[in-house]
């Protein structure tokens, strides 16, 4: 555990990643088997302990600590694991010669205790250790790790060993288990590389490039097809005769989620891989993004959630059919399958994107500025003899988004972000204008905290401390005086909220310093413009 | 306590008709110690301890550190009206003091900053009974128990010894912290000559003529950039990662101060190296201070006083937040970016 810990120590302290590179490599060759694969599990998330949750851990801190001063440390730390590893005072009387458990005793145990022992041998290890081996214990166990190294960063730390791409890893992972033994033999060069055989792996995705700094005379009309961008969850489905998988563009495993594809998937019995958009559809109609949302945040939907937010896929491209790899194929020939192995199995839930027609670009500009509908974000422009090539290759494929909505909008309250940003007031509520009985008042319509730089932040951050009028707990209510221009995709009525609307994805584009709050925009104005 | 009043200029004591720290000139202030939070200038009468009247003539220039001054040794009393008056140490750098004041019967006791671990640069706190006691709460939440300082030196010594091509440029507050270190490093043994930002040199100098010797002191803003690889290097918060820390070869960029316990607190300054070294009492000082004590009213002026006043309540001491405005921890400008 103190190796970890160390890591993990100098993992979030080291800026570079070039360094945390060389500090992850260095750890994955000198820590034995099994505790270095418990420790890349840990960071790609796929460790989890379902006896472990925050709960548990706070009530375990409350044994020792009185709950008040507990609320305000974590509100002040802004993360549970480190708050707990910071309060925790070691019970002196006991314990005091029992060393810091190791990765895989940790593991091992968690995986065959009964529920009910845990928080007993949790106790005995947080007494056990250090407040640095408490805090990678109870990031460990938690399952949330998010240490300055990402599951990407850690892999590709792995395929640096033996100077193999971070895809090679990807391509194979889905199939192999912690503590990845045979993983890390082939990195080193003592097994063959792992074979996934039937298993439903993942395969690292194809992703556009904005369409930005891009010369649209230059191109050629009729190499370059034309698809809506829809705005759901890019997601790969994968059927095997190792079983079915719902993967999102980042390689997480979200079939639990969605289990009305899953079984649609195993009805199917088609071996494919299938790239797409999820979509909650009513029939053929898109439903807001919030409800997918609402699929999303759920581990396991509940039957009325099945029935009212039905998922659906709309299919961009297939990847694999009957164990043929078919990414080199040109996109033509690749859409030519697609639209064949739909018309053959017609499978329920799924339709296939549409290709829009065109002769020139202008017609698609003007098809996307116009396009309004829930569910379109903009377009994508797809090469038409373009191989499907993992990552982001800059030219095969542009997307082309719709210019984001804005308001101008006054601060109202704002609160502490959290991890990086638990010193800075980082998280904004903004109000508009709005005559309620002869009286002007602000009335809130959302949050945002991104859009904004280092130094905008290091401003905005200032301007809250000084121009707080009250405190509550976190959070700061601060006079009406400054104004900032949200940038949003959509809006939507809300019965969430006082003001009734809701924004999608508000976030700050400009801080109107120059403008006076008086001229900030009315909910009235608002509502005629975007609803 | 009635005598003892909040004023918009700061703690007044009624009998004596003078302020403690006061935030704007006054006719007459005590002074705790020479921070510039808390010593401010142009104040007509200042009573303090010797070193402090030392440091603010230092830090203010000739003139503006009370037109007259009035230097009070630890334990000596003086009568200012109808009551008593005397300073007693705080342990927070060179001549800091608690201020005791006692009137019909009663004592209260203002500590200003004060920390109860060892510190080889100034006498450590002692503790005075009163019945009120007035007290700071920087680290007043129980995540804030911080380490043996000189566990953190030997940190910094470790990465010095691992990375000899780099320099380890450790950012500390120009008094107090920055001498504290060297000290801590002396004891630790490290004897090379330490380099220096020229913001920190004068009251390095000011402390040598205390008496508080700190071995062999260079400037490195004259210093050649070869010269400090694998040296340490001191320069304030604001310097460290900014233009002024181009000059040093490949640092390791280090930062002392009690809020580098929080690990998010010295990731959102992009410290590398963390060093958890205070000036100021942690979680259990404070606790213990205020028991010891035996004051049965606690007030707190600043910091984290939510918590400290919740933990007091619960030992059945009643505890009074002043939010006094305008004492910032010295280290605190770490966390919001704003000027030392």
């Amino acid at each position: 555990m103190i190796e970890f810990a160390t890591l993990l120590e100098r993992l979030a302290f080291t800026p570079s990643r070039t360094m945390k590179l060389a500090l992850l490599k260095e750890y994955f060759t000198m820590a034995p088997d099994p505790d270095r694969g418990y420790a890349l599990a840990a960071m790609a998330g796929s460790l989890s302990f379902a006896a472990v949750k925050p709960a548990m851990l706070r009530a375990l801190a409350m044994e020792r600590i009185d709950p008040e001063l507990f609320a305000l440390s974590y509100d002040y730390v802004g993360d549970l694991a480190e708050t707990v590893a910071l309060i925790w005072c070691p019970d002196a009387g006991q314990h005091t010669d029992m060393p810091a458990p190791s990765l895989s005793e940790v593991v091992h145990t968690l995986e065959r205790l009964p529920k009910a022992e845990v928080p007993g041998v949790i106790r005995e290890w947080l007494d056990a250790c250090d407040a640095s081996s408490r805090y990678a214990l109870l990031k460990l166990i938690t399952g949330s790790l998010r240490v300055g190294a990402s599951a990407r960063l850690a892999k590709t730390a792995l395929a640096n060993i033996a100077t193999i791409s971070p895809d090679d890893i990807e391509e194979v992972w889905h199939g192999l288990e912690p503590p990845y033994e045979a993983l890390f033999a082939w990195v080193e060069g003592k097994a063959p590389k792992p074979d996934a055989k039937d298993a439903p792996v993942f395969r690292p995705p194809m992703l556009a490039q904005p369409l930005e700094n891009v010369d649209l005379t230059t191109l050629d009309p009729a190499d370059w097809r034309a698809e809506w961008k829809w705005d759901g969850i890019r997601v790969q489905l994968v059927s095997t005769p190792g079983g079915e998988r719902v993967y999102t563009r980042t390689a997480e495993d979200i079939g639990k989620a969605f289990p009305d594809i899953l079984a649609i998937m195993q009805d199917l019995g088609s071996r494919v891989v299938l790239d797409g958009e999820l979509l909650i559809m009513h029939g053929s109609s898109v439903a807001p993004f919030s409800d997918l949302q609402q699929r999303l945040n759920r581990k396991a939907p509940t039957a009325p959630m099945l029935r009212d937010m039905p998922a659906g896929v709309r299919l961009y491209d297939i990847l694999f059919e009957d164990g043929e790899d078919l990414r080199s194929l040109p996109f033509d020939t690749r859409r030519e399958r697609l639209e064949s192995w739909f018309a053959r199995l017609n499978p329920p839930r799924m339709t296939v994107s549409e290709l829009i027609p065109f002769s020139e670009f202008g017609e698609l500009a003007k098809l996307r500025d116009a396009a309004r509908s829930e569910g379109i974000e903009g377009l994508m422009l797809k090469k038409a003899d373009s191989p499907y090539v993992p990552g982001r290759p800059r030219g095969p494929w542009w997307k082309w988004k719709r210019d984001p909505l804005t308001v101008d909008a006054v601060v109202m309250y704002a609160q502490r972000g959290h991890g990086k940003r638990s010193s800075f007031y980082s998280d904004y509520t903004f109000g508009l204008w709005r005559t309620v009985e002869g009286k002007r008042e602000l009335v809130p319509i959302g949050k945002a905290y991104s859009g904004f730089t280092d130094e905008e932040l290091k401003f905005l951050d200032k301007w809250v401390r000084d121009h707080t009028t009250k405190r509550f707990g976190p959070v700061r209510e601060v006079a009406h005086g400054l104004v900032l221009e949200i940038a949003f995709d959509a809006a939507q009525y809300s019965k969430r909220h006082k003001s009734g609307v809701a924004l999608r994805f508000p976030r700050v584009s400009r801080i109107r310093r120059d403008k006076p709050v008086e001229d900030a925009d009315t909910l009235e104005t608002f509502i005629r413009a975007f609803l | 306590m009635d005598w003892l009043e909040l004023k918009p200029e700061g703690l007044f004591c009624a009998p004596g008709a003078f302020y403690i720290d006061p935030l704007q000139p006054v006719a007459h202030a005590v002074i705790t110690h020479g921070h510039s939070d808390h010593a401010r200038p142009n104040h007509t009468h200042v009573t303090a301890t010797p070193e402090t009247l030392a440091i603010m003539q230092l830090r203010m220039g000739e003139g503006r550190a009370g037109h007259t001054q009035q230097p009070l040794h630890y334990g000596q009393v003086t009568s200012v009206g109808d009551m008593q008056l005397w300073l007693a140490p705080a342990g927070h750098v060179l001549g800091s003091a608690q201020v005791v004041m006692e009137y019909r019967g009663q004592r209260a006791v203002v500590s200003g900053d004060y920390k109860r671990a060892p510190d080889p640069t100034c006498v450590p706190f002692e503790v005075v009974p009163c019945d009120l006691f007035v007290t700071e709460a920087t680290f007043g939440l129980p995540v804030f128990r911080l380490p043996d300082p000189a566990h953190e030196i030997g940190k910094l010594l470790h990465d010095v010894r691992l990375f000899p091509e780099r320099t380890h440029v450790v950012g500390c507050y120009a008094l107090g912290k920055c001498q504290r270190l060297i000290a801590l490093l002396r004891n630790a043994g490290y004897h090379d000559p330490l380099w220096l930002h020229g913001a920190l040199l004068p009251m390095c100098r000011l402390y040598e003529s205390l008496g508080i010797p700190l071995g062999e002191l260079r400037s490195a803003t004259v210093a050649q950039k070869g010269e400090m690889r694998g040296g340490i290097v001191l320069a304030p918060p604001s310097a460290i990662a900014d233009r002024w820390a181009r000059r040093l070869p490949d640092p390791v960029v280090c930062l002392a101060s009690g809020w580098m316990h929080v690990r998010q607190r010295a990731k959102a300054r992009g410290v590398e190296l963390p060093l958890v070294i205070s000036d100021h009492a942690d979680w259990d000082a404070l606790l213990d201070t205020c028991r010891a004590t035996g004051a049965k009213e606690i007030w707190v002026t600043h910091g984290r006083e939510d918590a400290l006043i919740h933990a007091l309540g619960k030992m059945q001491i009643q505890g009074r937040a002043l939010r006094l405005i305008g004492y910032e921890d010295e280290d605190e400008d770490l966390t919001t970016g704003a000027p030392a």
